[in-house]
């Protein structure tokens, strides 16, 4: 008698803090919206401004995010190392780019050798990626779930020592090979980076997306994701696909690697964790092993985060950093699935 | 599987006085050849204990027990892991600079505190409140932290525990004007802590010595409530947690409540170091404060054996004293006696790195593992017979 009246009430609490998440989180969107809006009936040019900025740092998010998500997917492991290995890729294509090839100011020549060099970044970025997991964590496959994060993250450390001691401790600026022109529409300004951006990100994440959706290699990958056991019995060699699912992480993070140095235009030991950090952010937003998601929510992560920093109302930069990862803990509140995902429950 | 436990848990227990017996003589064999013995030796001896187990060091050591204790019962007893564990250090050491500090010089409260001459503004409490208070404050941030992410699967709290670990040391570092009050001074922090009164004895600011004795006190409290905890009814809910959740769960352990619960007092043991931390050093400064320490400490917990008392306690003696003397040390002597001129420090990341990967590859369950940890990290290499394979496990996909 007493436990069913007990678990009655509890039924009956729970159902009030259902409650009062739903209230809190429309309190939460409503403020947003009232920022933005306010935003842009003060001043609608530099709100279009912001968010041209926005979606242009957003794409390279949706680089990286891209491989949190793939991984994620397949595996289900948060590879804290991805970050680090964004931030090895764009050390690497300076070093190739900027020192060994030489190529320190815009034209035709140095154009060439950028998309000549992105290949070589991308297929570095697969290498190492496909390297650690070879070495790390197809070896802790079946362990307890604590293993392989943790190894995760000592990996992001063993990487960020092997970027500090290839440039040093202190940013280097990189010197870029994208005309600094700005082309003006309706007196907004574009830059030629924003525009190259757009044109080498945007066929990557179709062309990723192609081979996830469309190719016989994209169908042994969802398979692994959704039953090893399965797909193994059905003929699909796992560790294989599973590798590939690492070369193309690890190529995407080669893409945003060198367009981040080239558009940025510094790069540094330390800028694997931050990014990292945005970039899971950004794959949580969308909803992780979402590959449409994890470029949704690069985007929106890149939006809000101009809009902080660069709108007349906002906290101001020094915030940024915290802007993300307040989103971040917001959404495991209100919806750890994503807003493409579906629901992460404990399952128990 | 019974029976080792049992025996285990015996031998635990017998084990235990044995060890507040040796750490109470290693604290006070230090305490003494520091107060007694090194002032009277020779330069060259005094030169040594300075470089290689300078008192400093010895006191820091003692902090990072306090510290790797506490994330042990969130990732070795409860089986959650927490990324973000410097943020409970920020928040203890900022109530010490908060509470016993001249810092909010709009006020002026004196509660049993101890003042500088002309410095009465501010807020000045017992230091033992300020421990209380410490530890409360930071197990409330555990509770905010926790209270949302425990329901979700285990690997989103680490990420939720990074992003806090992200948060609070960057709310610190930029809250010199919040709403127009100075909360956490900014980037210069919050010095000239007030010295401790404890019975009547000042310890004074260059009072090492003293200093290093109530940071051990704080250290051995820890050991003691790690180990009773351990044994208890909660303890024994939380291994039962780590170990399988389904089986705990169908034995009527309440899931979330337990979880909750080692997060939070997980939680108190950072804050409790974050105050000790802040008087042994007399002040707080946000940018001590990153994600590198949270691993450092993490590394002690799983370098030692993750849910073993003294195998954490050990493993933050060795990594600490690495990281504080160790590395310069042994690099110097391997610079002067070889004569090569290697930067021994900047191997700091390498070394962390490496440590955790190949612990996790090679020896899973740490240095001085528990029999019972060891299964439970080592059970995809058990024989099919003997392990509960993903087919018996509901809901493992």
């Amino acid at each position: 008698m007493t436990s069913v009246a007990s678990g009655v009430a509890r039924k009956k609490k729970f159902s009030s803090s259902a409650v009062l998440l739903k209230v809190s989180m429309f309190l939460v969107i409503g403020a947003i919206a009232y920022w933005l809006g306010s935003n842009l009936v003060n001043d609608p040019r530099a709100f279009v401004q912001v968010t041209i900025n926005g979606i242009n740092n957003g794409l390279l998010y949706a680089l990286i995010a891209l491989g949190y998500t793939l991984v994620y997917g397949i595996i289900e492991l948060i590879n804290f190392a991805h970050g680090d290995l964004f931030m090895l890729t764009s050390v690497f294509s300076f070093a190739i780019l900027t020192e060994l090839l030489g190529a320190k100011e815009p034209g035709a020549r140095n154009f060439a050798l950028l998309l000549l060099v992105l290949l070589f970044t991308m297929a570095f970025g697969a290498i190492v990626n496909v390297t650690i997991e070879r070495v790390a964590y197809r070896r802790l496959r079946n362990a307890p779930k604590l293993a392989p994060l943790i190894t995760a993250v000592g990996m992001s450390f063993v990487l960020q020592w092997i970027g500090l001691k290839w440039i040093g401790s202190v940013p280097v600026n990189v010197f870029t090979v994208l005309p600094a022109t700005k082309y003006e529409f309706a007196g907004i300004e574009i830059a030629f980076k924003t525009l190259a951006i757009f044109i080498i990100t945007i066929p990557i994440l179709i062309t990723f997306a192609f081979i996830v959706n469309k190719t016989r290699r994209g169908r042994a990958m969802r398979a692994t994701a959704q039953d090893k056991d399965a797909s193994r019995l059905m003929g699909i060699n796992v560790n294989q696909t599973i590798s590939f699912t690492f070369a193309i992480a690890g190529a995407a993070a080669g893409a945003a690697g060198i367009m981040w140095a080239q558009t940025i235009g510094t790069v540094s030991y330390n800028l694997g964790f931050q990014l990292g950090l945005i970039a899971f952010t950004s794959a949580v937003l969308g909803g992780v092993g979402n590959l449409y998601g994890a470029v949704l929510g690069g985007l929106l992560v890149g939006l809000i985060q101009a809009y902080n920093d660069g709108l007349a109302v906002g906290l101001g930069q020094r915030w940024s950093q915290t802007m993300v990862f307040s989103i971040l803990i917001l959404l495991m509140v209100y919806r750890p699935g994503g807003l493409l995902g579906t629901s992460s429950q404990e399952k128990v | 599987m019974t029976n080792t436990t049992a025996a285990a848990h015996h031998a635990h227990g017998s084990s235990n006085k044995k060890w507040a017996i040796g750490f109470s003589t290693i604290v006070a064999v230090i305490f003494l050849l520091n107060v007694f013995v090194l002032p009277n030796t020779n330069t060259q001896v005094q030169r040594f204990f300075n470089a290689w187990f300078s008192l400093n060091s010895l006191a820091e050591i003692m902090i990072w027990i306090l510290m790797a204790l506490g994330l042990n019962i969130i990732v070795g007893y409860a089986g959650l892991l927490d990324l973000g564990y410097v943020a409970f250090w920020a928040l203890g050491g900022y109530v010490a600079g908060w509470l016993m500090s001249p810092f909010f010089n709009q006020v002026s409260i004196n509660f049993f505190g101890n003042p500088r001459e002309g410095l009465e503004m501010g807020i000045h409490f017992h230091v033992f409140l300020v421990l209380i208070l410490g530890g409360v404050f930071t197990a409330i941030w555990g509770v905010i932290i926790g209270g949302p992410t425990l329901r979700l699967k285990s690997d989103y709290l680490a990420l939720v525990t990074l992003g806090f670990g992200e948060i609070i040391p960057q709310f610190m570092l930029n809250g010199s004007n919040i709403f127009g009050l100075n909360v956490t001074n900014g980037a210069q922090g919050i010095g000239g802590l007030d010295a401790v009164l404890l019975f009547g004895h000042e310890i004074g600011t260059f009072a090492l010595p003293e200093k290093f004795l109530m940071v051990s006190l704080l250290a051995g409290a820890m050991i003691f409530f790690s180990i009773r905890l351990r044994d208890g009814r909660l303890g024994r809910a939380w291994l039962a947690i780590r170990e399988d959740e389904l089986a705990a769960s169908m034995m009527g352990v309440p899931l979330w409540r337990t979880k909750f619960s080692s997060y939070a007092i997980g939680a108190v043991g950072g804050g409790i170091g974050g105050v000790g931390f802040a008087i042994l050093i007399g002040g707080v400064y946000a940018d001590r404060f990153n994600f590198v320490i949270s691993i450092i400490i993490l590394a002690m917990v799983v370098l030692g054996g993750m849910g073993n008392v003294w195998g954490v306690v050990v493993g933050a003696t060795v990594l600490a004293w690495v990281n504080s003397v160790g590395l310069v040390q042994v690099g110097n002597l391997i610079n002067n006696t070889f004569d090569t001129k290697f930067n021994f420090p900047s191997y700091q990341f390498l070394l962390f790195g490496l440590l955790l990967v190949l612990m996790m590859l090679f020896r899973r369950e740490g240095f001085l593992p528990e029999a019972r940890m060891r299964m439970v990290m080592n059970e995809d290499k058990l024989e099919d017979l003997e392990k509960v394979t993903d087919d018996t496990k509901i809901g493992s996909h």
